[in-house]
């Protein structure tokens, strides 16, 4: 039984895998201007360069077959060269992976940590001060435009005030603590950033959910029996309550790159975000196109590896 | 069938009405019932007056301020002016006043926000309805994939791809939004459609040989309306916080000033490093304080529409 459900969700995953690489494909297709004038356009490539990726993506092939080298290629890692810089666009990528999983891992992990511990101290409490409190923030946070949030942080944090750098990186080359304090110092406005603009659901999400539980059965039970409150809350209400937060941050994981976007663009983060901004001016299809590939994939594997271990968690799902 | 009217009325009075005439009393009721539940939720009615405050601004927009006034080259005040005498908002780099391109703005947000809505809420409805009345058949499986790819896949990268096929025109962003926000409204009236359609009333709709197009639209969709309508209030929430980060990713229509495009404008001129709050946070506060209000209102008509959802407050 567990293996069958385990094998539906992978089967679902490889078809939506082959919706977004059709996706990928046919969305270029339909934009003016053809995808051989595009690659002719950049300055960075030679003739024989042009040529092999025309060769190579079988572009003066008919559109069927374009599709199908256009899915062996990508399945076998060749995504194509950037406009732009006439470089591997797996290499380029792969170069502005890190700062970004650094950056959004970050931030996803102090917004989880701080929603889930408010959402748990006001649903269980619900409509003290505390809860109102928080609640009414988190829907102020949503409210915010992540992009403005962080502009703001900048004009006040990194301009009147002085305390942290405008943007980048890192400011000097430097190696060991040095450089990690350096680092460090670039990196606090923009988690701060993405860690305020996340917080808001969780806490929402978990609040709910404590309410939910909080009514249940086996909760008065407890109480009947003369648990304490506290006994009450941590042993009996939070394992349960904590499944669909537990879903929430696996999938946030997931989105680690489409909710970089903004945030590294505001801040010139180098990560992937900051990549697609720059390839949105410059029009560099082929790295948009991986972006898109990318942040799908992942945001497929988050569902899988979610599914699967509610699987675990709550056996009950394997029935549905 | 008299149980769902009002009591003290005359039967009299209702016998003689035709079944139309009834259903419009009915609808007429019920929304009597849902404002008096809503005027009482302190946060919906918050929300109601800044959307009626933000509303009205965008309506009499054009007799508060002349096109010449957001016009780059008509502009006639200091260029990045903090607020002074005439402007009391301060001055753009081009020396237009900040309080007038917030007016504009206004239109221009609440415009994108609305027909973005109606498109996504459009796709998600009949999706929903569809899939939901032919519940379990090959049409609900294709309709339910469908859906929960677009739940799955990015939104922020797809619009971001589709824009960038696209090219910035204000249409073309209202369409991106309208694409990539519909599959949580699907999701949901397919939900609840698989529930209206077990009902008697839509099975003696079927016995007196009313055709499916018939009961979904006359039957189905009159009782799951509330719902949708719930979905669409917070879709606009969403929508204006889609279209401002469009705009600030340089995806937005630099001829029409939206409140993102205001941001996008003072980001790009630096207005960061040199301090141009009065111009960079205006536009801000006033997309919170829209798309709080639409947040508000949304969950106050969902918790009045599906009890279930009563927690939220």
């Amino acid at each position: 039984m567990r293996l069958r459900y385990i094998a539906r969700k992978c089967g679902w995953a490889l078809l939506t895998l082959l919706f977004v690489l059709s996706a990928n494909f046919f969305l270029f297709r339909i934009m003016p201007g053809d995808p051989i004038g595009l690659l002719a356009r950049s300055t960075r490539l030679s003739p024989e360069a042009l040529q092999q990726q025309i060769h190579l993506f079988g572009l003066d092939q008919p559109l069927p077959a374009q599709y199908l080298t256009y899915l062996k290629q990508t399945l076998s890692g060749n995504l194509g060269v950037s406009i732009i810089s006439g470089s591997e666009v797996s290499e380029t990528l792969a170069g502005r992976v890190w700062p970004t999983v650094l950056l959004v891992g970050l931030g996803t992990l102090i917004a989880a940590v701080i929603g889930v511990i408010a959402g748990i101290k006001g649903g269980w409490t619900r409509d003290s001060g505390f809860d109102r409190g928080s609640l009414y923030s988190s829907l102020l946070l949503y409210a915010t435009p992540e992009g403005w949030l962080g502009m703001l942080l900048l004009i006040v944090f990194a301009g009147t005030l002085g305390w942290f750098p405008a943007g980048g990186y890192a400011s000097n080359s430097g190696s060991g603590a040095a450089s990690f304090g350096d680092v460090a110092r670039h990196l606090f406005l923009p988690v701060l950033t993405l860690a305020l603009g996340y917080v808001g659901s969780f806490v929402i999400v978990m609040r709910s959910s404590m309410i939910d539980v909080k009514e249940e059965d086996y909760i008065t039970t407890a109480r009947a029996k003369g648990l304490n409150d506290a006994t009450i809350r941590r042993h009996h209400a939070v394992p349960n309550a904590f499944l669909p937060s537990f879903t929430l941050i696996v999938l946030s994981v997931g989105f680690i790159l489409g909710g970089a976007i903004v945030v590294e663009t505001v801040f010139s983060w180098p990560g992937l975000g900051l990549l697609t901004y720059q390839a949105i001016n410059d029009q560099d299809y082929p790295v948009l196109q991986a972006v898109f590939l990318i942040s799908s994939g992942a945001v497929i594997l988050a569902n899988l590896v979610a599914d699967i271990a509610y699987g675990y968690l709550d056996p009950r799902v394997e029935g549905v | 069938m008299a149980t769902h009217l009002p009591l003290g009325d005359p039967a009299d009075e209702v016998g003689s009405m035709s079944p139309r005439q009834l259903a419009w009393r009915r609808r007429g009721d019920s929304f009597g019932r849902t404002w008096s539940v809503f005027r009482s939720n302190r946060q919906a009615m918050t929300g109601l007056v800044i959307l009626v405050i933000f509303g009205l601004l965008a309506l009499f927009s054009p007799l508060l301020v002349s096109e010449d006034a957001v016009d780059p080259s008509m502009a006639s005040g200091p260029p990045n002016s903090p607020p002074i005498s005439g402007y009391p908002l301060g001055t753009d780099s081009f020396g237009r006043s900040v309080l007038a391109l917030l007016i504009v703005g206004s239109r221009v947000s609440l415009i994108v926000g609305l027909t973005a809505t109606l498109g996504a809420v459009f796709i998600g409805a009949t999706v929903g309805l569809v899939s939901g009345f032919y519940g379990g058949t090959r049409i609900d499986r294709v309709l339910s994939t469908l859906t929960d790819w677009f739940l799955v896949i990015p939104w922020l990268v797809l619009a971001i791809v589709l824009a960038a096929i696209l090219g910035p025109t204000l249409l073309n962003v209202i369409l991106v939004i309208a694409v990539t926000s519909w599959a949580m409204t699907a999701r949901i009236v397919r939900a609840q459609t698989l529930s209206v359609r077990t009902l008697p009333y839509v099975e003696r709709a079927r016995a007196l040989g009313a055709s499916d197009a018939s009961i979904i639209t006359h039957h189905v969709l009159p009782n799951v309306f509330p719902v949708i309508f719930a979905q669409a209030v917070l879709t606009v929430a969403v929508a204006i916080l889609s279209e401002t980060t469009l705009a600030i990713l340089g995806l937005g229509d630099p001829t029409s000033i939206s409140w993102g495009i205001i941001i996008e404008q003072a980001f790009n001129a630096g207005a960061m490093a040199n301090g141009y709050w009065w111009w960079m946070i205006p536009p801000g506060l006033c997309i919170i304080a829209v798309t709080l209000a639409f947040t508000m209102c949304g969950y106050a008509l969902e918790e009045i529409f599906n009890p279930r959802l009563r927690r939220r407050g």
